[in-house]
């Protein structure tokens, strides 16, 4: 095996072992951070805070038993925890974790596939994973389960319009999809105020932008204030209401996984990807004068964990919202999809086309 | 009465609202006391009139209850039973004191009509059991709780 493949099959396993260490670490986050916000103190029996719960959690869905009801449709009702729960481990295959290491041997590039299409692809293969939640749902044969995942698609289709539309605008002024030129560039300083270097991040580029991303990324991972295919008041749990055990929790990892995509990308397209954090240099020097790693290997490292960082700060503004605000009715969420996000949207591509002719950006 | 209001189009925006109530949020998370009460080393300070498991209260080991069946007629889910009996110094006695926990409805009856002070609720509030329970006269007879 030469060395190129050992290197992206040591790539492939990295990123799906951290994708896969997402879920039990968001489970505690979740269950204790939802508790704290709710003034309660959450599950802190198992282990130190309470940290094995999540194991203990995982344990349970696995000796649970794995009935299926009678009246499902057998095959799309196996398989469709699996569509959900695979695209979403696929769209991190394009998003670079770190920069490009370069030695007297040539590139690595910590990026599984640098792929010309980008950040088209990840919205492709993310909307394949609806799939998963309308297989489900229909498959479940069962009123509120179709319900939800009928809302869970129109939910989609209407906000994967103001997703792709508001990145437009990023695209038009780094010149490409690619996430890691589009990362790259984000390295250089935008304006300095007072002696602050401020950089070219996405998000003072492109604010409108960034806020339309975020809401829009919302509503595409499903969670709340948008998480109406599962609505427990009025759907009980939506289009996963008659799954359990481990087909369930897939479900749930989908989720998840699907949150830690979403918070990479956006810190890729708006937060410098993995460019370093404030103060990340000084960590940089002080390991390259140690020595220990190869030269240039420190920076590689910071990268990778200011990447890692912002992704961990975004999944907990996840939690945060999820446990602050409460669910939009879904003609609100309509309205707001299409006669709110979408003509905002079109109105950044022609506001950022306009600033880009008069060369401000 | 009048409610101001703030324009609606401000709220409208959801912007502020929703930066707020995030603010609310995060110091709850951090600040604000938390309400949970960890149970086996925490409890909750009941009342010392709670109505909890019954008991039987004795002095020098003999029971109070002079099986007059005041309890029994009162309580109004018919959970006591008793069979009176005589000692030897001729002092009637309960023979046999059951009392169906099942059925009971902790209304209390039995303790205000007792004329002897005999039997008394505690304040246990832990009486889970794995089987049907019903308490004997020896169960009650141990002297539990606050009284
Ligand atoms: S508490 Fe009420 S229901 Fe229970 S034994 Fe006493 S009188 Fe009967
Ligand atoms: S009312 Fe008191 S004394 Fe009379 S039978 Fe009941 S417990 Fe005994």
């Amino acid at each position: 095996m030469s060395f190129e493949t050992a290197f992206m099959f040591g790539k492939i396993a990295i990123v799906l072992m951290g994708l896969l260490a997402v879920v039990p670490i968001m489970l505690f986050v979740e269950r204790r951070g939802s508790a704290l916000i709710q003034n309660r103190l959450g599950p802190n029996r198992m282990g130190p805070f309470g940290l094995f719960q999540a194991a203990c959690d995982v344990l349970k869905f696995i000796f649970k038993e794995d009935r299926a009801p009678d009246h499902v449709n057998k095959y799309y009702w196996h398989i469709a925890p699996w569509i959900a729960v695979i695209p979403s481990f696929m769209t991190f295959a394009v998003i670079p974790f770190a920069g490009t290491y370069t030695d007297a041997n040539g590139h690595l590039q910590f990026q599984i596939a640098n792929l010309d299409v980008g950040i088209l692809y990840c919205f492709s293969i993310a909307s394949l994973g609806v799939y998963g939640i309308i297989m489900a749902g229909w498959a479940s044969n069962n009123k509120y389960s179709l319900l939800g995942s009928l809302r869970s698609a129109a939910q989609m289709i209407s906000y994967e319009l103001s997703l792709g539309l508001s990145i437009v605008g990023l695209a038009m002024i780094f010149q490409s999809v690619k996430l890691g030129e589009i990362t790259a560039q984000q390295g250089e300083v935008l304006w300095t105020i007072a002696g602050i270097e401020i950089p070219k991040w996405g998000v003072f580029l492109q604010p409108l932008g960034f806020v339309l991303f975020v809401v829009s990324v919302f509503a595409e991972t499903n969670r709340l204030p948008f998480d109406l295919p599962e609505g427990e008041s009025e759907l009980i749990a939506g289009y996963h209401l008659e799954y359990g055990a481990m087909r369930f929790a897939l479900f749930m990892m989908a989720e998840f996984i699907n949150m830690a995509v979403a918070s990479a990308l956006i810190c890729t397209l708006f937060f410098g990807g993995w460019q370093l954090l404030p103060g990340m240099d000084w960590v940089v020097g002080h390991l390259d004068a140690l020595g220990i790693l190869p030269s240039g290997g420190a920076l590689v490292l910071c990268q990778a964990l200011s990447f890692v960082t912002k992704i961990a700060i975004w999944m907990w503004i996840f939690v945060w919202v999820r446990w602050s605000i409460p669910r939009f009715r879904f003609d609100q969420l309509m309205n707001l999809g299409w006669k709110v996000m979408f003509p905002l949207a079109l109105l950044n591509v022609l506001i950022t086309g306009v600033l880009i002719y008069m060369g401000v950006l | 009465m009048l409610v101001k209001r703030k324009p609606a189009i401000w709220n409208r925006l959801y912007f502020v609202e929703i930066i707020q109530g995030l603010w609310i949020t995060f110091k709850n998370f951090l600040f604000h006391k938390k309400v949970t009460i960890q149970f086996p080393e925490q409890r909750r300070d009941y009342s010392s009139r709670y109505r909890g498991q019954h008991y039987i209260k004795s002095v020098n080991n003999v029971e109070n209850c002079t099986a007059c069946m005041l309890c029994p007629t009162v309580c109004p889910a018919s959970c006591i039973h008793i069979i009176a009996g005589e000692r030897e110094d001729k002092e009637k006695y309960p023979v046999k004191f059951d009392i169906d926990i099942l059925r009971c409805c902790f209304c209390g009856m039995c303790e205000e009509a007792c004329p002897k002070d005999a039997i008394k609720l505690s304040n246990i509030y832990e009486m889970s059991q794995q089987n049907r329970e019903v308490y004997e006269k020896d169960f009650l007879l141990e002297q539990r709780g606050n009284k």
